[in-house]
């Protein structure tokens, strides 16, 4: 297995999130889609890690999965805070800080 | 050879498992498959010889966070048109322009990049048996202490924001 094989395929993981953020319009799958592309930057620390024989890379990763939890807590509460308040979660309905 | 049946196996079942995210209307099915895809990583990340991580994403990630998806998706009780895609056309043809670029950027880059393979220093130090989780620590404790503590910060910010966040006033 060389690095290509996982810069492909972290970048096909990358764009089905970033693809998933533009069109879902369910803030949850949103979020969801996220974490996907989180996930994908993490495969490429832990190849990249593996590759150029360094373990920092990993503990990036671990750094980068602390933060993602953190995001995930408070980003759910938000969202829970929203559907109360609105009773939807659907972005585009979601506009009260547009100008 | 493992290594490579390994990968081809979870990277089919991730990327495979991704478009399901993204495409399914019902998002409790996109939450399963979001933890089938996490399962994958953690199985390339095992390919990878980072034992440590494979374990952490299978518990905090499908474990822990998936969870917490879950719950909220149970809890909110959504109707069925917030479980579509965007009607807007100018939002489908930034998708497509997004996903053009983003290939044509991978090709380009998977094309020119030239990095020396790992020498066997890396296998003999991290990868034997018992696994890689003491240098990961030694790490974490000396190079990275600083950032280390300051996520124990974090997680009580987030704890602290959650709390006052969904209590009702």
């Amino acid at each position: 297995m060389t690095l290509n094989h996982y810069l492909v395929l972290s970048g096909l993981l990358f764009i089905i999130g970033a693809v998933g953020v533009v069109i879902r319009r369910n803030a949850l799958i949103i979020f969801m889609s996220i974490e996907l592309m989180l996930n994908s930057v993490n495969l490429l620390f832990v190849a990249f890690s593996k590759y150029l024989n360094n373990l920092s890379g990993q503990v990036f990763v671990f750094f980068v999965m602390t933060v993602a939890a953190a995001e995930v807590v408070v980003g759910l509460a938000i969202i829970v805070l929203i559907f109360r308040n609105k009773s939807t979660v659907n972005v585009d309905e979601i506009n009260l800080m547009k100008w | 050879m493992l290594e490579m049946v390994m990968f081809y196996v979870f990277a089919t079942a991730a990327v495979i498992s991704a478009v399901m995210v993204v495409t399914k209307k019902n998002p409790v099915a996109s939450v399963f498959a979001l933890i089938i895809t996490f399962m994958s990583i953690a199985g390339l990340y095992a390919a990878l010889s980072a034992h440590f991580l494979a374990i952490i994403q299978i518990l905090v990630y499908a474990g822990a966070i998936m969870v917490l998806f879950l719950f909220v998706v149970m809890l909110l009780d959504l109707r069925k048109d917030e479980f579509f895609f965007s009607t807007q056309k100018s939002i489908k043809i930034l998708g497509i322009a997004i996903v053009c670029v983003l290939l044509a950027e991978i090709y380009t880059i998977s094309q020119n990049i030239h990095i020396p393979s790992a020498s066997g220093a890396f296998a003999e130090a991290y990868s034997g048996p018992g696994g890689n989780t003491a240098a990961i620590g030694r790490l974490l404790f000396t190079t990275y202490l600083l950032p280390f503590e300051l996520t124990s910060v974090l997680l009580m910010v987030a704890i602290i924001g959650a709390v006052l966040l969904s209590r009702r006033r």
